[in-house]
């Protein structure tokens, strides 16, 4: 394990060198032509054609990212090892975002006018995505994002392949509507993707004769949760909806049990717990918990038992899949499809072919929404079992179409 | 009522992991004036070796009491190293031992990441630290009971060899007056060495029971650092009461703010608080007579 991370460190050491002066040279560039975007052709000359990869594989996120990288490159063996895209191979060029959003800004521009890539994948949270949302509009280059994010937002140059709130938050909170949990307690870590989220539940459980009886925002990090559980058990809610990120959950999940809480008695809806996390926070605290996705690692299907099966030959027995990590995969699989179709590598081609992509994924059917950049995909609530896979408990039936701005809903009219 | 008395319980179990984690350093920034940055990683350092312990050893209990005589000593252990290697040249720069700390601080940090990965990592509590005790609608978790107890007893321990031992006579005769101290034929940097090492020792206990409320992970000693050195700095340098008094002091204060407000509400109104404190009162709570002429 330590011999495999110094030999990774090395290698990024290099790779960050490299990185700056790629970005030095970019800003030179850049001075030369203001609006040109010669710089940024990607370059489709040789039987190969590079594709940027780019996520933290250092830093505090490294922990979830760097299995998103893992599915991406995965992705990238298998479609060279059935003949590569319109006859090229693809070459996956690694960039590490560090866990810092400038750094991805950076990273982003140096993969576009250095290393002449055809598209980017990656990207987690929504600060990293919201760095780079310019560079890639800048340079007219595409970057494919793989994680469920807040919604409201729609870049020309960026597909979207993670859930819309329309996709899970919507959908969850339709379960627990039916399920008679009316009363909710809103938890979350004190950043921009719980503040959007809880802003949207709360106009949709005032148009759905919901009541949100409490909500409160913990510091990304907080480990102290004994006064936020006093509150959530003093407030007679039905359940409680997390949007906690990270280590919270852990130090959250364990006052919560030792409060006397658990699934029975108050049941805990969390959005951003997959798989790996729940092993890493522990499954005797999250026993019968739920999730919201689109996949689970249990997900019924060919096609999943191929992902999996493929992924832990790859990475490991013991490595559970997730749905940030589905995501990724086939958003390189939904390039390719793209581009064949377009029978070109180029950008505005690409774009105009997506429209209607299909793909029998590991999740089920997707279908690309050209007007939105988004996918059409089935939202799944899940239940946390005991062996830490989470069994789904609920599924949508059909692939809900995406809806960013949540046009289609009435109670959405006055959020931004 | 009940609320009120489940709020007070919930500010004392706060008020003891401050306690517990300001411990060590009322006696190595207290005691010696050392400004030491890396305390936190010591912390880390006796929550790994709890994870460590749990691998090898399966009872979840046995283990826990094992780790904590070893969290101890582990911690100690690279406390009084510090001491040795480094701090004991920087005794009369205090700004310099933060510097140098600090930069300790980030190599530990670094060190955890190569050994035990980026990820964080979990310890199992034993069942009987997971339940609670309901007494007349107040719930009383166990673990924070346990923490509670643990952290009454380490300021009793303290209390004790401060007192009673020939070793505490050393250290309150350094702390003093160094210089008459070393005249009267105390070894003052042995003593120096066994004050780190005691101090280190108890940050790494605290790092033992914070596997019983949250994750380990290589940064988690700097969530706490700020708050440890509040804690000694509020209560007055030197001064074991004024530790104990303002953790509980503001451990109460915080959950009732939390409570009433929400978490960073009540996070800044306790920092406004305590920098008010300090306008009226910048020795802290309680100050410590020394007949040094420095």
């Amino acid at each position: 394990m330590s011999g495999i991370g110094i030999s990774r460190r090395g290698l990024l050491a290099g790779a960050s060198a490299f990185g700056t002066t790629a970005a030095l040279s970019a800003c030179g560039a850049k001075t030369g032509s203001a609006t040109s975007s010669s710089g940024a052709k990607a370059d489709t000359s040789g039987d190969t054609v590079k594709v940027g990869l780019l996520n933290s594989l250092s830093g505090t996120m490294a922990i979830s990212e760097v299995t998103v990288h893992n599915a991406l490159l995965l992705a990238v063996k298998e479609i060279n090892a059935a003949g590569g895209v319109l006859g090229k191979k693809l070459k996956p060029i690694s960039q590490d975002g560090a866990s810092d959003w400038p750094t991805f800004a950076e990273k982003a521009e140096a993969l576009i006018t250095d290393d002449k890539v055809v598209a980017t994948f990656g990207c987690w949270t929504s600060a990293s995505r919201k760095a780079v949302k310019p560079v890639f509009e800048r340079y007219k280059s595409l970057l494919f994002y793989p994680v469920q994010y807040e919604g409201l937002e729609q870049s020309p140059y960026i597909f979207y392949i993670g859930a819309t709130t329309n996709q899970q938050i919507v959908p969850a909170l339709d379960y627990l509507k039916k399920q008679g949990l009316t009363r909710l307690y809103l938890v979350g870590s004190d950043y921009v993707f719980p503040r959007t989220a809880n802003k949207i539940i709360k106009a949709y459980a005032e148009a759905n004769g919901m009541t949100v009886v409490g909500e409160d925002y913990a510091p990304l990090g907080s480990t102290e949760f004994s006064t936020i559980v006093n509150k959530v058990k003093d407030a007679g809610a039905d359940a409680v909806f997390n949007t906690l990120n990270g280590d919270s959950n852990v130090a959250f999940f364990k006052e919560y049990k030792s409060a006397g809480l658990s699934a029975k008695s108050l049941p805990v809806l969390s959005v951003s717990i997959a798989e790996e996390e729940v092993k890493s926070i522990g499954t005797q605290y999250l026993e019968g918990q739920l999730t919201a996705w689109n996949y689970y690692q249990t997900t019924p299907g060919a096609a999943n038992t191929e992902f999996v099966k493929a992924y832990q030959a790859a990475y490991g027995a013991d490595k559970p899949t997730s749905d940030p990590m589905e995501a990724a995969y086939i958003s390189v699989y939904l390039w390719k499809e793209m581009v064949e179709k377009a029978g070109s590598f180029d950008v505005a081609k690409v774009k105009k072919a997506s429209a209607g992509i299909e793909l029998d994924a590991p999740e089920g059917k997707v279908t690309v929404d050209g007007t939105t950049q988004h996918v059409h995909k089935t939202a799944r609530i899940g239940k946390i079992g005991a062996d830490g896979l989470i069994t789904e408990v609920w599924n949508s039936g059909k692939p809900i179409k995406p809806d960013p701005y949540l046009k289609d809903y009435d109670w959405a009219s006055g959020l931004s | 009522m009940t609320v009120i008395l489940n709020q007070s319980f919930t500010g004392i179990s706060i008020g003891a992991v401050l306690l517990l984690i300001a411990l060590g350093l009322t006696l190595t920034f207290g005691q010696m004036g050392v400004i030491n940055m890396a305390h936190g990683e010591f912390i880390m350092a006796g929550a790994y070796t709890t994870y460590v312990l749990q691998k090898d050893i399966s009872g979840a209990g046995i283990s826990l009491l094992v780790a904590l005589p070893l969290a101890f000593l582990v911690a100690g252990g690279l406390g009084a190293l510090l001491e040795w290697l480094l701090i004991r040249r920087l005794y009369t720069r205090p700004l310099d031992t933060l510097l140098v700390t600090w930069g300790v601080s980030l190599m530990l940090q670094q060190l955890a990441r190569d050994i035990f990965g980026a990820p964080n990592v979990q310890t199992h509590a034993p069942d009987l630290l997971t339940g609670n005790i309901s007494v007349g609608g107040i719930t009383f978790a166990n673990n924070r009971l346990f923490i509670l107890g643990l952290a009454l007893l380490c300021v009793l321990g303290l209390t004790l060899i401060l007192r009673l031992t020939p070793l505490g006579r050393r250290i309150r005769a350094v702390v003093q007056n160094r210089d008459l101290a070393e005249v009267s034929g105390i070894a003052t940097g042995r003593v120096d060495r066994m004050t780190f090492f005691i101090g280190s020792g108890l940050a790494g206990v605290a790092g033992v029971a914070l596997t019983l409320v949250g994750p380990i992970g290589p940064t988690m000693g700097t969530n706490y650092i700020v708050d440890a050195f509040l804690v000694v700095v509020v209560g007055g340098i030197a001064q074991l009461k004024g530790s104990v008094i303002t953790a509980f002091a503001l451990g109460v204060l915080q959950s009732v703010l939390e409570y009433s407000t929400t978490v960073s509400v009540a996070k800044v109104i306790v920092l406004v608080a305590i920098v008010a404190f300090l306008q009226w009162r910048p020795q802290g709570l309680y100050t410590l007579r020394t007949r040094s002429l420095a």
